[in-house]
């Protein structure tokens, strides 16, 4: 048995808690002595993504990258989840599930804050990531566990972004438009969050011009009424002057920080997980394998059809309202069909009716946007071609119509797995 | 000189729609029918953009083929190309109207939107008729394009995207399968763009004219002269 054999066999045995710790190590190492490191290596900057972002403009540097990634990275996190993985295994069968899923997201938190705050790129990046998650997660409720084919997502975020983004600029900003501020500034952390509530409920009510029609149809006509509803709300903004039209509307205070982008994804993907194992999520399933059956065991279809629309409208007016206060500007074509076209893209990579699917569709696809950034045009050459292959060799995508179970408490001691 | 350019370009337009489909959708004919939808999505961002890598972004001018001559009746003008264009467009719908309900080969593209599992049995060359299909659809798309470039002769690579929606939009309006509801469909599409345009302004175009769209579909949920889908399949 070859070294690497050894540690591949070693490497699950470790609770994914202790990696996580390790990766906590990791980040704070990188924070105090990153710099140094980059300048013992001789590479220009901080890899901010891991040097993906280099991987395509200078490819030259990949060695010095690696080592920065194997001495900043990859020893720290081993070492640490090498120490704490016996101790890490003995307390967490103690706790009870909720709360280890608790320290799981709370030590994960700890890791994007200290990773995320080196760098305002990295910022960026794992905020976007959190609202494409959202996006994501929310629309597979009705692509997936519904089986219609909505293209509205990018028309739901934009009501929701431009509702919140008037709430907040009204409220909080002097501005040419609206006037002075009308609330001091130290409330807005704390009625940021009723603004994005509200412009999710803005976003779902102008769903239900979506989930009317359907009612009476499906498939390909409401795919038609559902890019109607995109093309209708984009058009209505740019004939919107008082909200600035085509030119856009700005000035929103950044209010969506990492930490309020995090607690904001975790609900929403808690509350779609929730949603899709209850009985409704039931019926919603029930309805997409077939209508008429689901009818005739007392589902109710209509109001199905409904709670699904407006839940993944509600949540994409909330992504959309983080959106603009992560930005600070918003405007029109932000969000036509290529937004909602991307949406799908990361959905069906991910795969269907999987909340873990949708989750690592976006990060993967993001990350790759990510890396192929360098390539400019050809980023648009391969990014479909990848695709057509994941469709191809994988139809159903990733994960599709499956979950990864993430072991939070080892069921048995970990070892004892029949080997 | 015109009639060679139209031949030529329906005849590569068919062999890139043979490709696509052999590339892009035979694979996915028993998956989720969504899954064949991003990949057509994919293949016209891919073209799109091979399209812009090839070409460069820089617009181009598409050569005059037909001399304009201009008619007066009254105070219409018409010019001979224009008259060209909705008479040549006019032909190929009949034609494909014919085609779709007259042959075998149309008779067999019906049978597949019904019962795409039996065909097989019946002894329909499933494969000929799909890729044929695909040839049709394209060549016909190719005819559209060298039209629409000769009434608006600047030519840039994303000129296909929002037409092809339209054109998607106004099929669907039609009703799925109706070659009469799709030229209904396109011609409600346009006549409501140049009235809004002549009437109001040029900016309310979009809202108005999927406003109507979508009025029209929460009423006939089912396009103007399409059929519900049969309650058996499920697409």
């Amino acid at each position: 048995m070859t070294w690497w054999q050894r540690a591949g066999q070693r490497l699950p045995a470790w609770p994914l808690l202790a990696w996580l710790a390790g990766a906590l190590v990791a980040a704070v190492v990188e924070r105090a002595v990153g710099l140094h490191v980059v300048h013992a290596l001789g590479l220009p900057t901080l890899p901010s993504m891991f040097g993906l972002s280099s991987v395509f403009a200078e490819p030259g540097l990949m060695p010095h990258t690696l080592a920065y990634l194997l001495l900043v990275y990859l020893l720290p996190a081993g070492g640490v989840a090498a120490l704490l993985a016996p101790w890490v295994r003995r307390s967490l069968v103690r706790l009870s599930p909720r709360l280890a899923l608790l320290v799981h997201l709370g030590v994960l938190y700890a890791v994007f804050h200290v990773w995320g705050h080196t760098d305002d790129y990295r910022l960026l990046v794992l905020r976007l990531l959190g609202i494409g998650i959202i996006l994501t997660t929310s629309l597979n409720l009705v692509n997936g566990w519904m089986g219609e084919f909505s293209v509205s997502v990018a028309g739901f975020m934009a009501v929701g972004a431009y509702v919140s983004s008037v709430l907040t600029v009204w409220g909080f900003v002097d501005d040419d438009v609206f006037g002075p501020a009308v609330l001091p500034a130290v409330l807005a952390p704390f009625a940021f969050p009723l603004v994005l509530v509200l412009g999710g409920v803005a976003a779902a009510l102008s769903a239900l011009l979506v989930a009317v029609p359907s009612f009476r149809t499906r498939g390909d006509y409401l795919a038609i009424i559902s890019l109607a509803y995109v093309f209708i709300v984009k058009s209505a903004l740019e004939n919107a002057e008082f909200i600035g039209g085509p030119r856009g509307f700005m000035n929103q205070p950044t209010l969506a920080s990492l930490p309020v982008v995090f607690v904001w994804t975790l609900l929403c993907v808690a509350t779609i997980a929730l949603y899709v194992t209850s009985t409704y999520g039931k019926a919603t399933s029930a309805v997409r394998d077939n209508e008429s059956a689901a009818e005739a065991v007392t589902v109710d279809t209509r109001r199905v059809k409904v709670v699904a629309f407006l839940t993944h409208a509600f949540w994409s007016g909330i992504a959309g309202g983080l959106y603009a206060h992560v930005i600070g500007y918003i405007n029109p074509s932000n969000f036509g069909l290529i937004k909602s076209a991307e949406v799908l893209a990361m959905l069906y990579l991910g795969g269907l009716s999987s909340v873990s699917g949708s989750v690592l569709g976006t990060v993967l696809f993001q990350l790759l946007s990510e890396v192929l950034r360098p390539l400019k045009l050809v980023k648009w050459l391969v990014i479909p071609v990848l695709l057509i292959l994941v469709m191809v060799f994988r139809p159903r995508g990733l994960f599709g119509f499956r979950e990864l179970r993430l072991p939070f408490v080892p069921a048995r001691p970990y070892g004892a797995a029949g080997d | 000189m015109f009639l060679l350019t139209l031949v030529v370009t329906m005849l590569l337009t068919a062999v890139i729609g043979v490709l696509v489909e052999r590339v892009a959708y035979r694979p996915l004919r028993d998956a989720p029918r969504a899954s064949a939808a991003i990949t057509g999505l994919m293949v016209g961002i891919f073209l799109e953009t091979a399209n812009l890598a090839l070409l460069g972004a820089s617009r181009k001018t598409f050569p005059t083929l037909l001399e304009d001559t201009v008619y007066r009746l009254g105070g219409v003008i018409l010019t001979n190309v224009k008259v060209m264009i909705v008479g040549l467009a006019l032909l190929l719908m009949w034609a494909l109207h014919l085609l779709v309900q007259k042959t075998k080969l149309g008779m067999a593209m019906r049978a597949m939107s019904v019962d795409y599992a039996i065909l097989p049995l019946m002894g329909v060359p499933v494969n000929t008729v799909i890729v044929l299909t695909f040839a049709l659809g394209s060549a016909l798309a190719g005819a559209a394009g060298v039209l629409f470039s000769m009434a608006y002769p600047v030519l840039e690579p994303y000129m296909g995207l929002l037409i092809g929606w339209k054109a998607f939009v106004a099929a669907i309006l039609g009703g799925r399968g109706s070659i009469p509801g799709a030229v209904l469909g396109g011609f409600i599409l346009g006549f409501i763009e140049i009235f809004v345009a002549a009437l109001f302004v040029s900016t309310l175009r979009d809202l108005i004219a999927y406003s109507v769209v979508l009025l029209i579909l929460t009423y006939r949920p089912y396009g103007l002269f399409g059929e519900p889908y049969s309650a058996r399949l499920r697409l």
